[in-house]
């Protein structure tokens, strides 16, 4: 028991420090372990506490100086108690551990040595066990060498059973394919049986019997392949059963050249039926009048739609399967089947191109640019097959019938002009009920200019389907670049104000010539005014929407610019002015011209009124200038005097004495005003009668008035007066000086030409005795 | 009768002096101022106002054609022209009153046509038959002023009117003309070809102005005068190929602004090709050359 003790108080709590060191010893290989299962021991550790009784830093000195100075004498007692109490209990329990254990080690002891004697016995049986072992090896190596020869004549009886049943086969084999080949029969599972036994039977064809199955089968199969053969030439076989026909054959191993002729020329035939019946749909080509075939049953939408369907459908359906048959075949090659296919597209090409040359009128656009479109879509997949099948002449022949009907809207957008313009003429000519005006000029113009721009836009609008994002064949780089600028802008746009410049040139340039009917001279104002208005502001306009609805490719090729076709209509308006002015003082100069050559200047009396014609002229010229108002800006005048009207109109004096330096070719002018007249002329600019005007009602005036004066002073000229007639020629002038200086921009112009015709009356008279200026007056003033 | 006007016509001859060319001195002319000498008239009381007289432009100067009204009458000129008698004569008919305003005899055909103009039409006749031959309609916009033919080249006529254009036409196609010129800013009076070099015509007009063109592609020498090679030094080689290089245009070569009132005849000097003339109503008489550089053009 004391010796117990010790390690008792080592193991639990140490009441003297005499144990402390061995109790040291024994604990240390527990503590790891102790540490490793017990977490809240090694916090214990972390925060060592002497006082633990249980704890591995117990301090005997510590806990018991603790417990003094803390416990009250009760407790301390009550602590002794319960410590001797515990002592004690594990004392015992020591013991009774330590008595076990011997236990327990003698009854091991015991066990070992009974194992030792009962392993010698086992080990005299382990040898008995394996010389057993070896007898029943020998033995059953007898057994096996026994039953090897009924064993292999056993694998060999079923070797010989499996050939049997393939004989079997092969030999039935003849029996279904007459089955099956039969007509109605499946010649699909035919094949494959044939394909299945042909080897075999090739190769055992040197031995009789397989030899005749051989040739019952192939005779059997040939026979298949006539009769394939035979369908495949005389009947119309829908492109699946033609490709199962064409398939079924090449398995037969029928040459595939002469296959591929036939599948094509059966091919051929189908599309040739579609194409044929597309065509009876057009008019014969050769028909010799186009203009009377009927419009055509279907609409180009319809028409298309079929074709792609039919045509084009059956083309790729066939060119796959021909693809997928007589792939890798040589003599099948690419080049038949794209020639093939390319003559073919090539006509139906020419069918849709006759069958678009159809569509004459401007029909509906939309329903051409689907069309057009759907077109292109299924030629697109036919071309992802054949590539070589003409992807160039079909998207050709789209931007060919779009440009076609571009051109169509140019023609269009003319007559529309000229439908329009044949309106204005009506309007001009009309008759009108007199206190009541018709639709004035700016009303005409401006009705002609917003119906002209209408229709321009709504044209635009229409050839902008072709370009619209959902439509595929837009995508074309023809749509995106060359379409947009040379066809709708160039083509159409530039190419219609071109024209129309042209146009309203022409009625300048031509009729007046060769007598052909002559515009109204309103017309040739109103296009003058068109045109200007196309200069300033239209044209730009225009390009610029083109521009915004069709932008051009940046590098795209040169462009008419605004500024050089703005300049066309620039001329043109200016042509068309000048030759209003031309027109209209021609008028007046006409009449001018006839009442001068008519009349009988030497007999003619005392002048007692303004003549008719002279009222005539104001008139006229103030309804030109009410006309040209309507249309044109007033203009700049020069500064006026103050008193232009009341100027005297002068005549050379009377004296008939010659001068003796008087020219004999003047004997009636005296040389001094002659002369001062000269230096006048000197100094006065000279005055170009039918020089162009400008874009105002003062300048155009101008013009008509010069033209007018300067024909009354050339007539003149031409005849002999008399007093009485230079007195009315005087009281002429000095009315038309009256009236229409305020007309002209520079009213000294109507003095000077008024002045020489006045002087060149004068020049021509017999006896020139001017009249009283007040008389003249008073005459103009009462006429 | 003082209440009436009647143009007429009368054959004249010239002072002798002043035919022979006789060199005096300038000044003398003005104080020694010859008369004509009055031979005949042509009895035109029967026919109207006499509008043009025409001599027969390759005879011995014994036939006058004049245009009276819408008359044509062909004059023999007898007993040393003492004497005119009406050998034939035609009358223009039609609707309203046609009246002739001018006239011209062509050199070409033997002297057998002649060109009249009427209002706007130009008409040919023949003076053997006194049959139209050919007709213009509407040749010009306005009233036709003046007819020229080119004495150097068959069926060309220019002709010129109030439409102020000088237009050149070939008779064989009247439809067309061949040629037109707008130069003028008033009524064209007068039309001349110059009688040896047939490119330059002269035109006059009431806008006051003398206008000298060049018609190189409708004359008698398109490309110029032929100058034969051998005739040619090196250096002249060389100046010809540049001559070569800068082709032929029709252009005006010169606008005389010398005259302050309308111009009402202009003509070509029969003595000296470079040589013309122009009238105007104020009585100033103009006397220019054809420039020398442009004669020598045509010269070399």
């Amino acid at each position: 028991m004391a010796a117990v003790e010790p390690e008792g108080s080592g193991a639990g709590y140490s009441p003297g420090g005499g144990g402390g060191g061995s109790s040291g010893g024994w604990r240390r290989p527990h503590g790891p372990l102790q540490r490793y299962y017990d977490p809240s021991a090694a916090e214990a550790e972390a925060a060592p506490d002497p006082t633990d009784i249980n704890g591995p830093h117990f301090d005997p000195e510590v806990f018991l100086t603790k417990i003094r100075s803390e416990c009250p004498l009760g407790q301390l007692l009550a602590r002794e108690a319960a410590l001797g109490r515990e002592i004690r209990a594990l004392d015992s329990d020591m013991q009774t551990l330590l008595y076990e254990n011997y236990n327990k080690f003698i009854s091991a002891t015991d066990t070992i040595r009974k194992m030792k004697v009962d392993f010698r016995r086992m080990e005299a049986e382990m040898d008995d066990l394996a010389a057993n072992m070896e007898a029943i090896s020998t033995s059953s190596a007898r057994v096996s060498a026994a039953l090897q020869d009924r064993h292999r004549r056993g694998a060999q009886l079923a070797g010989v059973q499996a050939l049997l049943r393939k004989l079997q086969s092969l030999v039935e084999v003849p029996g279904r394919l007459r089955r099956w080949t039969a007509p109605g029969g499946e010649p699909a599972r035919a094949l494959r049986c044939h394909a299945r036994a042909r080897a075999v039977l090739r190769h055992y064809r040197h031995l009789p019997s397989f030899r005749a199955i051989e040739d019952e089968s192939q005779a059997i199969m040939a026979g298949l392949a006539q009769r394939l053969r035979a369908r495949l030439r005389c009947e119309t076989l829908e492109p699946k059963e033609l490709t199962e026909c064409v398939e079924m054959l090449l398995q037969l191993e029928e040459p595939p050249e002469e296959l591929c002729g036939e599948f094509l020329s059966q091919a051929h035939t189908r599309l040739e039926a579609e194409l044929v019946a597309l065509e009876a749909e057009l008019p014969p080509t050769d028909s010799p009048s186009c203009t009377t075939t009927p419009p055509p049953a279907s609409d180009i939408l319809d028409f298309v739609d079929r074709g792609s369907s039919a045509f084009v459908g059956t083309l790729c359906l066939l060119a796959a399967s021909y693809r997928s048959l007589f792939e890798g075949h040589p003599g099948a090659g690419d080049g038949r089947l794209e020639a093939f296919a390319a003559a073919l597209t090539a006509r139906y090409f020419e069918l849709l191109e006759r069958r678009l040359a159809l569509e004459r009128g401007l029909g509906d656009t939309s329903l051409l640019v689907r069309a057009l479109d759907r077109f292109h879509r299924r030629l697109r997949a036919l071309l992802e097959l054949l590539p070589a099948a003409g992807a160039e002449a079909g998207a050709s022949l789209v931007a060919r019938a779009a440009r076609e009907r571009v051109d169509r809207y140019l023609r269009a957008l003319q007559t529309f002009f000229l439908g329009c313009l044949g309106d204005v003429r009506q309007a001009l000519a009309a008759p009108r009920p007199p206190g009541k005006e018709g639709p004035g000029l700016p009303d005409l113009l401006a009705t002609l200019a917003s119906s002209v721009l209408g229709q321009l836009k709504a044209v635009l609008a229409y050839v902008q389907l072709f370009t619209a994002r959902d439509v595929a064949f837009a995508s074309l780089p023809y749509f995106k670049g060359e379409f947009c600028v040379e066809a709708v802008r160039e083509g159409l746009v530039v190419a219609f104000v071109r024209w129309l410049c042209c146009t309203a040139r022409g009625f300048a340039d031509g009729p007046a010539e060769r007598g052909a009917p002559v515009a109204p001279p309103a017309l040739l104002l109103l296009l003058a005014r068109l045109c200007l208005d196309y200069e300033a502001t239209t044209i730009s306009y225009i390009l610029t929407l083109t521009d915004e609805q069709f932008p051009p490719p940046d590098s795209g090729p040169a462009v008419t610019p605004g500024p050089s076709l703005c300049a066309e209509a620039r001329g043109a308006a200016q042509r068309l002015l000048d030759h209003y002015v031309q027109v209209q003082g021609a008028a007046v100069a006409q009449m001018l011209r006839k009442s001068v050559e008519t009349r009988d200047w030497l007999g003619t009396v005392e002048p007692r009124n303004v003549r008719a014609v002279m009222k005539r002229v104001v008139e006229d010229i103030t309804a030109i200038d009410v006309q040209v108002g309507q249309l044109f800006e007033e203009g700049v005048r020069r500064a006026q005097s103050s008193d232009s009207s009341r100027r005297a109109f002068s005549v050379y004096s009377s004296s008939r004495a010659p001068g003796r330096y008087a020219p004999s070719y003047t004997p009636s002018a005296p040389m001094d005003t002659h002369l001062l007249s000269n230096i006048q002329k000197l100094f006065s600019e000279r005055i170009d009668i039918f020089s162009p005007v400008e874009f105002n009602k003062v300048s155009v005036l101008t013009g008509i008035i010069k033209i007018s004066l300067k024909t009354l002073l050339e007539c003149v000229r031409l005849r002999t007066l008399g007093r009485f007639g230079l007195q009315q020629v005087q009281v002429d002038g000095h009315y038309l000086q009256l009236y229409l200086w305020r007309f002209a921009a520079d009213e000294r112009v109507v003095q000077g030409l008024l002045d020489e015709v006045a002087t060149s009356a004068a020049h021509r008279c017999l006896d020139p005795v001017p009249m009283e200026h007040s008389v003249v007056e008073l005459i103009c003033e009462r006429g | 009768s003082d209440s009436k006007v009647m143009t007429c016509a009368a054959v004249w001859r010239m002072p002798k002096e002043l035919e022979s060319g006789s060199h005096e001195s300038p000044d003398d002319s003005s104080s020694n101022t010859q008369t004509l000498e009055l031979l005949c008239h042509l009895d035109n009381t029967a026919h109207g106002n006499m509008a043009c007289v025409m001599w027969e432009p390759m005879g011995d100067g014994k036939k006058i054609i004049s245009l009276a009204d819408n008359n044509i009458l062909l004059w023999d000129l007898q007993e040393s022209s003492a004497k005119a008698v009406l050998s034939s004569s035609a009358a223009l008919e039609g609707k309203g009153q046609l009246k002739f305003t001018s006239g011209r005899w062509s050199p070409h055909h033997n002297c057998t046509q002649i060109a009249t103009a009427n209002d706007t039409t130009v008409r040919g006749w023949d003076t053997r038959s006194m049959r139209q031959i050919y007709c213009i309609e509407n040749a010009h916009g306005h009233l036709v002023r003046d007819l020229d033919f080119n004495p150097n080249k068959q069926y060309y006529l220019a002709s010129c009117g109030d439409d102020c254009k000088v237009k050149f036409w070939d008779t064989r196609n009247a439809t067309e003309p061949v040629k037109t010129l707008e130069e003028h800013s008033h009524w064209v009076w007068n039309v001349r070809y110059n009688h040896s070099h047939d490119q330059l015509i002269l035109t006059g007009s009431s806008d006051s102005r003398v206008i000298l063109s060049n018609m190189v592609s409708i004359s008698s020498e398109p490309f110029g005068h032929m100058v034969d090679d051998d005739e040619l030094s090196d250096q002249e080689d060389q100046h010809q190929e540049e001559k070569v290089k800068e082709p032929l245009q029709d252009s005006v070569i010169a606008t005389y602004e010398e005259h302050e009132d309308s111009v009402y005849a202009v003509e070509w000097s029969s003595a000296d090709p470079w040589l013309f003339a122009s009238l105007s109503y104020d009585g100033r008489l103009v006397i220019n050359r054809v420039p020398r550089a442009l004669k020598y053009h045509i010269l070399l």
